[in-house]
């Protein structure tokens, strides 16, 4: 088993090694120069040269990635062209605001689709099947920027309950933020949720038509146990799974929904550095959208893992 | 699958093929997906005789009105027709989201088979960079390509290619796995056939349900994609009729014409339906598991 983990974690850190030399080849190999791309085309030579220098464009790539990543491994991602400020503190900045909507809109979408795929899987191909099934696909077949804008019709100007902007900066508390979460989360939770009642469905059917749920049925167990004991746990495990996997969805999701909602979050900070041409920061963000992908698939294997009953049974003598 | 003995391809491909159409054919909803997408193709390529508006012509004097007989879905605040950009919205659509596809399962498709069928090093070293290239978010990729090479159509067929190539790959190359041990793969190599000729002949006939299941689905998600970049500022550029970029033009105007915003909104969901409609038709008729692909 801890060869397992010892294994996978080794993977991980392949990938990210790997994705950290895409990420700088793809960013450094923009074509034109940098220098004079952030100067604009009329900058004197002087200016461009010296900002060559301040950016350490004159010395060979390979020595630049190696800086980069040895400030990266001790938390200092250079400073960004734009604001002067060090990359590093405004990115958490940013992603903090992120990570409100991200958490919220994962409890969403695994309870919501968690419960809806269990009712639609045990009433297979009758009517809350069909129902759920439809409103499924839908939601994938729709937008996340389409299925704000419908909930900003409804939630903000038909029932003024939640706020259409955010008129807030990067530097706003949680208090400030949280009446204006709820929506770009519920808009996110929707589309992951149609993807994962998919899944969360077709695992309780395979599990209800199993022997051993036919065994404990015999028993006597009551139905309710039944979904609790065998069929919740079965389809947790894929969706772990899904919902490691969407998570560079996810980044792009919040991208589009916090522009939505000019929520300051760290999609709206990666749209700003695109568009002013902030290398550090794009970099920045590729790096740790890496990171969290890499680590999210990590946990989705070791909770897998814990949750297969053959491998978390090993240890009881029972 | 490793002892399924199919007789020589040659003789069963004809076959196959009848049975898949069969097949088909009686998968109602696999039939009615298809039919949503003929019908945006015909819509995207008849707009100009389906209505007398110009899509890109400004008329300050009718900006902002509601349904009516001569604007059957009003105008927007240029006064520009909204059904008229609908209408020709299909083209750009479809035109790059086609195209994109068509690149991104056949790069995908012969890198799988390749990877399957030439395993080792080969494999695994495509294996670990196509993962790298996942972790990185797909949205992010293409906002530097685009922001580096312009905003042009062939750029974002690119673009899309280089985001969802490695998905495709996985998907393919699992599919392939399953066919490369099978005796007439080896028969092929003993044969002394080079790599192409038995992916060409031996593994993509038998793969073809898997490959056409997945472009039906990566359809509809490069579909979302794009308008999603329209959305965003950085696929079609103004005035182009576009679904996404008329969404993110008319949001701001919901109020007064909800139908500007509805009516590309509509447009958009029901020819993604139809791609989805026919992905789950045609894995279901063939057997193939469509959840498995989602990953």
């Amino acid at each position: 088993m801890f060869s397992f983990i010892a294994r996978r974690t080794a993977a991980g850190l392949g990938t990210l090694l790997l994705s950290s030399v895409l990420v700088f080849l793809a960013v450094q190999a923009l074509p034109g120069d940098v220098a004079t791309q952030v100067l604009g085309k009329d900058a004197t030579p002087d200016a461009v040269s010296a900002l060559r220098g301040q950016l350490g464009l004159d010395q060979p790539a390979w020595e630049r990635y190696v800086d980069w990543i040895r400030g990266a491994l001790h938390g200092d991602f250079g400073t960004s062209l734009v604001s002067a400020k060090p990359v590093g503190g405004e990115v958490a900045m940013y992603l903090g605001n992120s990570a409100l909507i991200a958490l919220i809109t994962v409890l969403f979408a695994v309870t919501g689709s968690i419960v809806l795929g269990v009712i639609a899987g045990l009433y297979r191909d009758r009517w809350p099947d069909h129902v759920i099934s439809t409103a499924g696909l839908v939601g994938m077949s729709i937008p996340e920027f389409v299925v704000a804008t419908v909930l900003v019709l409804c939630f903000s100007v038909a029932l003024p309950w939640f706020p259409a902007v955010v008129l807030y900066g990067p530097e706003a508390s949680v208090g400030q933020l949280l009446p204006a979460v709820w929506l770009p989360a519920l808009a996110l939770a929707i589309v992951m949720a149609a993807y994962i009642v998919r899944m969360a469905r077709t695992s309780v059917i395979d599990v209800m038509a199993s022997e051993y749920v036919t065994t404990a049925r015999l028993k006597g167990l009551s139905t309710w146990r039944v979904v609790t004991r065998h069929a919740l746990p079965s389809a947790l495990l894929p969706t772990l799974h899904v919902i490691a996997l969407n998570v560079a969805w996810l980044a792009g999701g919040v991208a589009v929904v916090e522009n939505v909602f000019n929520y300051p979050g760290i999609g709206k900070l990666m749209l700003s550095s695109v568009q002013n041409r902030d290398l550090p920061v794009i970099q920045a963000i590729a790096l740790i959208s890496a990171v969290v992908y890499v680590a999210c698939n990590l946990a989705a294997d070791l909770g897998a893992m814990a949750l297969n009953p053959r491998l978390r049974t090993r240890g009881r003598t029972r | 699958m490793t002892t399924l003995d199919t007789p020589p391809l040659t003789v069963v491909a004809p076959g196959r093929a009848a049975r898949a159409w069969r097949t088909l054919r009686s998968s109602r909803t696999a039939l009615v997906g298809l039919a949503i997408v003929a019908v945006h193709v015909v819509i995207a390529l008849l707009a100009p005789l389906l209505t007398s508006y110009d899509p890109i012509a400004n008329d300050a004097s009718h900006a902002l009105l509601g349904p009516s007989w001569s604007h059957w879905a009003g105008t927007d605040q240029y006064g520009r027709d909204v059904l008229a950009r609908v209408l020709y919205g299909g083209r750009y659509a479809l035109g790059v989201s086609v195209t994109a596809t068509v690149l991104t399962v056949g790069l995908g498709t012969v890198l799988g088979c390749a990877a399957a069928l030439r395993g080792g090093w080969f494999d695994d070293v495509l294996g670990r960079v196509l993962d790298a290239v996942l972790s990185v978010p797909a949205i992010l990729t293409l906002l530097v390509v685009v922001t580096a090479l312009g905003t042009g159509p062939l750029v974002i067929v690119l673009a899309i290619a280089v985001v969802y190539v490695p998905q495709v790959v996985r998907v393919v190359r699992g599919a392939a796995l399953a066919v490369v041990p099978a005796d007439y793969v080896t028969a092929a190599r003993a044969r002394g056939e080079g790599t192409w000729a038995i992916l060409r002949r031996e593994i993509l006939p038998n793969i073809t349900d898997v490959v056409c299941v997945e472009f039906a689905m990566r359809a509809s998600w490069v579909v979302l994609l794009i308008s999603s970049l329209s959305f965003l500022g950085f696929g079609a550029d103004p005035p182009t009729p576009d679904w996404g970029l008329m969404v993110a033009e008319n949001r701001t105007a919901i109020t007064v014409v909800p139908m500007a915003s509805l009516a590309p909104i509509i447009a958009l969901a029901t020819l993604v339906v139809g791609l989805n409609l026919a992905a789950d038709g045609l894995s279901k008729a063939w057997g193939v598991d469509r959840l498995r692909e989602g990953s």
